[in-house]
């Protein structure tokens, strides 16, 4: 059998600059088990096009590697995803070429890399936190069902990776919807029983502008979400909750 | 400082203490000084959310004993003391076994989702070197859920002003401000060699930039990455410590690296499989008849070789860590007995880690986490195959030196300066970047308890050295400052210019792979001595051949392929102090082993390597060495304190051998206790 190669068409960008962006295709050496990640460290050993110009590596980000960190959020063939559990064996069985581009909802670093700083910003205004008295000894925690933490288990894997938003039509650099990580993230400390004892303060975070009433319904969200985390359900919880809040809120002051 | 001092310099700035890394230890030094009133400037290469303690999956050990089995901290210090086969200094690891349950206690109350037995309570599981169900787990993601926690508290503290001595906030000012995608580069010095500040790159803007810092302190992880492929993430190349290392800070231990047992080969890292796998019932196994091409569901149990159930009853499936990978690598390499696979026609180095056996619903619940990042990566169900998996290089018990006070009790001297204290006067190091609780082998679930347990001792210990400070570095003269900047700036001008030949350039990725292929060979299961040579001969080639390195980026924005350079030339530098301290120690312990000298040495080996830089390619073994700490002079020995634990011969061919305490009566009900465990699924 020939040598078999990776094909990767991939959108490069130098900085914030738009007038540098452009496609450049590589070629890569297979490997068994390949994933995005190691074909483009391959392109790091080796920095020149398929026409054997000699270019800058592709920048982007990584971490784990394996699907727990969120760091290597990217679009794959159009699909937002992460790179590391993007296998090339299943993207291109036979050699096709993979498109990789960077999130498109988030001021551009520089090629495959994103800003995503306004999703952790977010978290600060939605107070995604137990409002602890302090870390010293003061006992156990409140008890819990085990029913309970499987509901608050699956929410709690949100790695602010981006792909929820970055599929989401109302979510964008000139619109103010927060996005459905940060909806979902209210529920979370919402259901726990102290972080529950400051939940209006997070709803009432989340009903102002670009809060939960803007969400669309398209549902793309939960399509990508890579850790299956119920993003639907979450958003209805909330705004059922929010609904409440605004309709009885100040009767209940 | 001085306590007159106010908490703004004569410039305005506030007066901050200095954390390097935003991991478990990094976060839980931040909240500590935070709590004790110390606004905190947290750098970190990543945003901190996304660190590498994300990928600890199996869980936190507290001995809470909640099933009635007779656990208590001491058997935990007992055990964990035995388990890394007596090198670690025991009243530090007396210290973290006793705060273990206060710690799991105080996670749960920052809302971390722990799985939970019937009545409500937190449930635990078994791990390695124990019989106990010691380990707290949040399903097989733990780390991530314990970083997430730590994560939030410290992102409240970014909304908490900084207030001054009359308790008016200062406007602009928050608690912690954190620099994300900042690499760090040095630490500066004063004139008295004390640390004052560090020397930090913006990797957006590639922007070097010196702060200052009333203490600082490295929280920067483990040096995975100078063996290539591990189950690290490639942000762990141990860097930081490296640099500080080469700054004057003494190194310890470094040649006791961890290899885990099971993970899965890949392209580009190594995927761990948890321990918590085989804490929750999965056996290990290979065909008896190494030609054996049948699906492993078809052959049957009497065909099976459960080799560590075989070679250790006593704890079969959980032995450490060490022992367990040693098992594997002799069944794979010198047995020739790993699983036979079709499409390459040999027999590969891989053995089955089996979970089949186990109801699928208990398995969801409990290492869905870690079966998932199997189905992804590999594309096999292993709710009904067998996992394939090898060992694959994991944890460095090593790390930077760091002191310790004792308090009468044996244990660690709450508050005391010099708890975690480098030899460098100012500069402090936790979590994995410290040598400190692990000794020559780290249990499985307690590297997550000791990044929390440091962190929660380093705050203080940063907060108490301030007090004793006679000058805050924010009074100093900004020429100190703007010296240490400039030799960073003409170091990363040198990358960026170095060896113009294109006909004679060297790529560091490819020296990178090349250290990492032979760091992987030849300094990890199995050492010798002759080899080991060879590794530093390799190193030694490398350290002549980085010199001409061209840089395949010059871009001033995000320049990885720049940082890259910088991060390898520390990784020679950390490479030469594993694989020169592994050559030097003619013994075995723990997860250092060399067939030549197969048994534990202690008349000549107790004793803790000290490693100093003595410019390239030469590392400096000392026995003894004095340090500066709050205005005290303190005399270190390579000593080790095992005043708690008298030093035995480890046998875990029999059940309880680890703790004297769990002998007898308590081993009998732990028995009852594995048992049930099985029952239960």
């Amino acid at each position: 059998m020939a040598e078999r190669y990776v094909h990767l068409k991939i959108r490069r960008q130098d900085g914030p600059d738009a007038s540098t962006r452009r496609w450049e295709e590589f070629r890569v050496p297979y490997q068994a088990q390949m994933n995005i990640i190691s074909a483009l460290m391959e392109i790091q050993k080796n920095p020149q096009t398929v026409d054997g110009k000699p270019v800058a590596p592709v920048v982007w980000e990584s971490v784990c590697l394996e699907e727990v960190c969120g760091a290597c959020t990217m679009v794959i063939n159009g699909r937002v995803r992460q790179a590391c559990s993007a296998l090339v064996d299943q993207l291109a069985p036979n050699g096709e070429p993979i498109t990789i581009e960077p999130m498109s909802k988030f001021p551009l670093v520089r090629d495959l890399m994103v800003d995503r700083s306004r999703m952790f910003e977010e978290m600060k205004n939605i107070k995604a936190w137990i409002h602890l008295d302090g870390t010293h000894e003061l006992g156990p925690g409140p008890r819990e069902s085990q029913a309970a933490q499987e509901e608050r288990y699956p929410l709690s894997r949100c790695m602010t990776c981006g792909c929820c938003v970055e599929a989401c039509p109302q979510y964008g650099p000139d619109l103010e919807f927060k996005g459905a990580f940060a909806i979902n993230l209210v529920r979370y400390f919402n259901s726990h029983p102290s972080g529950a004892m400051q939940k209006n303060e997070r709803l009432d975070a989340i009903m102002g502008p670009g809060g939960v009433q803007d969400c669309g319904k398209a549902q793309n969200c939960v399509e990508v979400c890579p850790k299956e985390i119920p993003l639907v359900d979450s958003i209805a919880t909330v705004a059922r909750e929010t609904t409440k809040r605004m309709l009885f809120g100040w009767l209940l002051k | 400082m001085a306590k007159k001092q106010s908490i703004r310099a004569a410039s305005g700035e506030v007066r901050r203490a200095i954390v390097v890394g935003g991991g478990l230890a990094g976060l839980m030094t931040v909240i500590k000084l935070c709590e004790a009133g110390v606004p905190v400037a947290l750098f970190s290469l990543v945003p901190v959310k996304r660190s590498h303690s994300v990928c600890a999956q199996g869980g936190i050990n507290a001995s809470v004993n909640t099933k009635g089995e007779g656990d208590s901290p001491q058997v935990h210090l007992e055990e964990t003391a035995y388990g890394g086969d007596f090198l670690a200094n025991q009243p530090p690891v007396k210290g973290m076994c006793e705060a273990a349950p206060g710690i799991v206690f105080m996670l749960d109350r920052m809302g971390v989702p722990f799985n939970r037995t019937p009545e409500g309570l937190l449930d635990f599981r078994r791990f390695g070197g124990t019989l106990f169900h010691r380990t707290a787990f949040a399903g097989a993601t733990t780390g991530q859920q314990l970083l997430y926690a730590l994560d939030e508290q410290v992102r409240r503290f970014e909304t908490v002003d900084v207030v001054d001595e009359h308790g008016v906030a200062i406007p602009g000012e928050k608690m912690v401000v954190k620099h994300e995608f900042w690499d760090y580069l040095s630490c500066i010095l004063d004139d008295t060699g004390r640390a004052v500040g560090i020397v930090a790159q913006d990797l957006k803007t590639m922007e070097i930039r010196a702060f200052r810092g009333d203490g600082v302190a490295l929280a920067t992880g483990g040096p995975g990455i100078i063996f290539g492929r591990s189950t690290n993430s490639v942000i762990n190349t141990g860097t930081a410590a490296a640099s500080a290392y080469r700054q004057g800070a003494v190194y310890g231990n470094g040649e006791f690296i961890q290899v885990h047992p099971t993970a899965i080969p890949g392209a580009d890292k190594l995927r761990l499989i948890s321990e918590s796998a085989r804490g929750e019932g999965g056996r290990v196994w290979v065909p008896k008849d190494p030609r054996d091409r049948r699906n492993p569901r078809d052959i049957p149990e009497s065909e099976r070789d459960y080799f560590l159930e075989r070679m250790y009853p006593g704890y079969g499936n959980l032995v450490p860590r060490d022992i367990a990978s040693r098992a594997l690598f002799k069944v794979c390499f010198h047995e020739g007995r790993g699983v036979f696979n079709e499409k390459t026609g040999r027999n590969e180095n891989e053995v089955y880690l089996d979970l089949t056996h186990k109801d699928e619903a208990f398995l969801r619940r409990k290492l869905a986490g870690i079966l998932e990042i199997y189905e992804k990566f590999v594309g096999v169900d292993p709710y009904h195959n067998p996992m394939k998996v090898f060992p694959a290089v994991h944890y460095s018990m090593g790390g930077l030196w760091v002191d310790f006070e004792k308090d009468a009790r044996g244990s660690l001297k709450a508050a005391s300066p010099r708890n975690h204290a480098t030899s460098i006067t100012g500069l402090y190091a936790v979590g994995e970047v410290d040598y400190q609780y692990h000794g020559a082998n780290r249990l499985g679930a307690n590297s997550l308890l000791s990044c929390i347990y440091g962190g929660m001792v380093c705050g203080p210990a940063v907060a108490s050295y301030r007090q004793s400070l006679p000058a805050s570095a924010y009074d100093l003269p900004s020429s100190v400052f703007e010296r240490a900047e400039k030799r960073e700036r003409d170091n990363y001008h040198r990358i960026l210019t170095q060896n113009q030949d294109l006909a004679n350039a060297e790529n560091a990725y490819v020296l990178h792979k090349e250290l990492g292929d032979t760091m992987l060979r030849d300094c990890t299961i199995e050492r010798e001595n002759a080899v080991l040579e060879k590794v530093l001969d390799k190193i030694s080639e490398l350290d002549e051949r980085v010199k001409r390195v061209r840089v395949t980026d010059t871009a001033q924005r995000m320049n990885q392929g720049a940082q890259f350079v910088r991060h390898f030339e520390n990784m020679l530098v950390l490479a030469r102090v594993i694989a020169q301290g592994a050559r030097n120690r003619d013994e075995s312990r723990g997860a250092h082993y060399k067939p030549a000298f197969a048994k534990r040495d202690d008349a000549n080996w107790l004793r803790t390597t000290l490693a100093r830089h003595k410019g390239t390619g030469q590392v400096e073994f000392l026995r003894a060495f004095d340090y500066e700490c709050a205005g005290e002079r303190i005399h270190v020995t390579d000593q080790v304190d095992t005043s708690l634990v008298t030093p035995r011969e480890r046998k875990y061919e029999q059940a309880g051998a680890a703790s004297a305490m769990a002998k007898g009566e308590a081993a009998a009900a732990q028995k009852g206790g594995a048992i049930s465990a099985v029952k239960e699924a």
